[in-house]
């Protein structure tokens, strides 16, 4: 299998940072402030790498930072520190060295992203197919027959009516809004999709459904994703790897099974006891 | 005019500036360069933009056009051109398309196409053609910058699928040399096709938003549209699928306007460029500066701006 | 190593360290085991002895506290899988360990062929190919056709491990690790799985098992090892010390 993503000692820190935002956060501080600079420690020293069609999993609660590592990678945010390196199609990139033009060029075309909140991740004035049809026409798809076929096998694909592929999203139920969302992060065929709690706050069939199309999608497409959830069921089903993170660190990492089956740190093995 | 007031009612500085920011705005085609517009003696939104490269731009000796709607009348252009006239003694004005050294516009570009040493000033109103989709004036900047108009293909894609066609009537948007998409002022889609590879240099200036911009001699521009979709000019059929003609001069190849004939409430059609109208009349062609057309037009009640067959 | 032998263990142990009450739980100590291709190596003792603890300490849902396990690869290399790094891990399940558990973890929606077919579609086998062997499989193991199309969410206990009993063998992995694969099963069945069990030895398969009944371990293995209750190893004390 081939190494799609290495990320390399990745920190985000909000606020001014002094030498004692490292020193006095964490776990073992329970806090990720820094009690001397009110700095934000959202996550610190993280590590990890994916593979081709691999899932990953970053799990933790609100505050942990979870979402950190996805939002500097799809360069809605920009780390402290770190390196990340992307290798797509015979080329390195490494990511946060590329200039703005450069790594808007790679989350339009090569990377996908899909937000809990779909406001995030649609336009909510312009159709599903106008959604679909905007990342297309980003790559340079300037045909609007070729356009329209492949936002209707987008949508087939998601199982989104395509008879409602004209409607407005914001008539659209949560699950299909999701579901939009997705196609419009497949449009470009990305190698490489980012999933930040996509079923939070969905029924539980509807969650069900989501989760079964993501591993549909990972199977079909060999796609590497990196799934961000609190969820361990979501966990479980998705992930083949897991982060688990607190107060900005990852406390422990590993096998999926393995981090459920056989907790090392005192954290998850509270939270695996709670959820089971 | 008193003697102490200056040639062009701008300052030296002022001018300056002005060609200046004219020279950056051919140097980079489309490219909507800012400038520090002046408060004129009128509001702005009548021109003020044109009127300051105009005025920046003309010096004695050279003749000036101009127009509003297509008319040389109208009470704009007639405003407009009394105090050019009135600030920039030694020059002489003209309503005969040909005899312009320097055409100030609204709305139109003239039908008979310009030369390599005739020079329009298109007056504009909002400069951004991404204004419509994006209202952070420092994210379009970015737009630009990469060339991004896949938010202005996402509009004209919803009007395919609301309307079967591309609804926009004026303000086209329109790709200059490969790069920039402008906003180039509110001239019908008529004459886009004008401005691609003209002879003429082409300066477009927003007074209020504060930006000049140009379309080059020999430059491209091409509307925004789909390679299956492709831009199209306003179609003057009439029921029968005939082209109609101007009620006047019966010209089948001119941007016609729509009026109501106030006797009979019929619709009737006429050249919305008096001048190319008159002309297609046989109107003399004077060299007499001052001469202008007197309004042939009486029983006009209402017009419209544009016909949408 | 005899070239047969496809896994190694050697004194693994296995404890839980319990933060919340600051204990250290003993599961397994003091394993050694071979398995060989095409044999079948039973694990038994009495209940607690860590029997499951080896097998998911093989198959790394548990990290191995102490010891080795050697597996030797199709490629003819020898890994620790206690030190392998995750990724060889799950390129191994992928392509050659299986591990048939009493429990069934799959996606609601799921039907049940696509459940079994989905080990031979990531080996990188057509789907309709893949299908058409998990409708075999399934058949030898009795599970009615009208349920092969349905979620087996609904099934009973001894259908539900069939379902995962069929996802396990249908690849015909090296080593196959089986836990009471036919815990829940009538007699009929059972004899079944043993069939499809010798079936497999036949092709080389490797299998390490834990079976709930003395009988079937003298059905069917070729090498038996007793576990004793697991001990506290010394190093694992002087570490909490």
């Amino acid at each position: 299998m081939r190494k799609v993503l290495e990320v390399s000692r990745l920190s985000k820190i909000y606020g001014p940072g002094c030498p004692s935002c490292i020193e006095k956060t964490g776990p073992e501080y329970e806090t990720n402030i820094c009690p001397d600079c009110n700095s934000v420690v959202a996550a610190h020293d993280m590590s990890f790498d994916l593979y081709q069609g691999e899932i990953l999993g970053i799990m933790g609660e609100s505050g942990s930072g979870k979402s950190t590592a996805v939002k500097c990678l799809f360069f809605d945010q920009e780390p402290t520190s770190g390196s990340a390196t992307f290798y797509d199609q015979g080329q390195t990139h490494s990511l946060f060295d590329l200039n703005k033009a450069q790594q808007r060029r790679l989350s339009n075309h090569r990377f996908g992203m899909v937000y809990q909140n779909p406001h995030l991740g649609l336009n909510f004035d312009i159709t599903a197919g106008g959604n679909i049809a905007e990342r297309l026409l980003m790559s340079g798809l300037d045909h609007y027959g070729d356009i329209r076929e492949r936002a209707i096998e987008l949508l087939a694909r998601t199982e989104v009516l395509t008879q409602r592929m004209d409607e407005l999203p914001r008539n659209f139920s949560g699950g299909m809004q999701q579901r939009v969302q997705i196609a419009k992060a497949l449009a470009t065929n990305p190698p490489l999709l980012f999933l930040d709690e996509v079923t939070t706050g969905l029924d539980l069939s509807v969650q069900a459904a989501i989760l079964d199309l993501i591993l549909e999608i990972q199977q079909q497409e060999k796609t590497s994703m990196i799934v961000v959830t609190h969820d361990l069921g979501v966990i479980r089903l998705l992930a083949d790897r897991t982060l688990v993170m607190k107060y900005g660190r990852v406390i422990e990492s590993g096998l999926t099974d393995q981090i459920l089956e056989d907790p090392q740190h005192a954290y998850t093995q509270r939270l695996v006891a709670s959820a089971l | 005019m008193s003697s102490q007031q200056q040639f062009g009612f701008l300052d030296e500085h002022a001018k300056k500036e002005i060609r200046r920011t004219a020279l950056k705005a051919v140097a980079i085609p489309g490219y909507q360069v800012p400038y520090s517009s002046r408060e004129m003696p009128m509001g702005r939104g009548f021109g003020t933009g044109g009127l300051q490269l105009t005025l920046a731009l003309i010096g004695k000796g050279e003749t000036l056009k101009v127009i509003d709607q297509g008319a040389d009348d109208s009470v704009n252009a007639v405003n407009l051109r009394d105090f050019i006239q009135m600030t920039c003694p030694g020059i002489d004005t003209t309503s005969f398309t040909e005899e312009a050294d320097l055409i100030q516009s609204r709305h139109r570009i003239p039908e008979k196409p310009l030369r390599e040493d005739q020079l329009l000033v298109l007056q504009v109103p909002y400069p951004d053609a991404l204004v419509i989709v994006e209202s952070s004036e420092a994210k379009r900047k970015v737009l630009h910058g990469e060339a991004d108009y896949s938010r202005l293909l996402v509009k004209l894609y919803e009007d395919i699928v609301k309307f079967k066609e591309i609804t926009i009537a004026h303000r086209y948007p329109t790709r200059i040399n490969n790069h920039y998409v402008i906003d180039p002022s509110p001239i019908p889609r008529w004459d886009v096709p004008k401005l691609h590879n003209s002879k003429a240099l082409t300066l477009l200036g927003a007074g209020r938003e504060k930006k000049i911009y140009a379309v080059p001699p020999y430059t491209q521009a091409i509307p925004l549209a789909f390679e299956d979709m492709p831009f199209r000019v306003e179609n003057f059929d009439d029921e029968n699928g005939q082209r109609r003609a101007c009620e006047r001069c019966g010209c089948t190849d001119s941007f016609l306007d729509e009026y109501i004939d106030s006797e009979t409430g019929n619709k009737i059609y006429r050249c919305s460029d008096s001048d190319w109208c008159e002309e297609q009349m046989g109107f003399p062609r004077s060299d007499t500066a001052d001469y202008l057309p007197e309004t042939t037009v009486t029983n006009v009640k209402s017009s419209k701006e544009l016909v949408n067959a | 190593m005899n070239p047969k032998t496809v896994l190694r263990v050697e004194d693994f142990a296995k404890q839980f360290f319990i933060h919340e009450q600051q204990k250290v739980i003993p599961s397994s100590s003091n394993v050694n085991l071979t398995v060989e291709s095409g044999c079948l190596t039973a694990l038994v003792g009495p209940t607690g002895s860590g029997k499951s603890s080896v097998l998911k300490g093989i198959y790394r849902s548990y990290l191995p506290s102490e010891g080795s396990i050697f597996f030797t690869t199709s490629l003819g290399d020898t890994l620790d899988l206690a030190k392998a790094d995750e990724h060889q891990i799950l390129d191994l399940r992928r392509n050659e360990i299986s591990f048939v558990t009493q429990f069934l973890h799959c996606l609601p929606r799921q039907k049940t062929e696509d459940i079994v077919a989905q080990p031979l579609i990531s080996r990188g086998v057509k789907p309709s190919a893949a299908i058409e062997k998990a409708r075999q499989t399934l058949d030898a193991l009795n599970i009615p056709e009208r349920l092969w199309g349905i979620s087996p969410a609904t099934f009973s206990g001894g259908e539900k491990q069939r379902v995962n009993l069929a996802r396990g063998l249908i690849a015909k992995p090296r080593l196959l690790l089986l836990d009471e694969p036919t815990a829940s099963l009538d007699p009929v069945t059972t004899n079944r799985v043993l069939e499809m069990i010798e079936a497999l030895k036949h092709e080389n398969t490797a299998i390490l098992a834990i079976f709930h009944h003395m009988e079937l371990v003298e059905r069917v293995a070729d090498q038996v090892v007793t576990l004793e209750p697991p001990v506290l190893t010394e190093s694992i004390l002087e570490n909490i010390a």
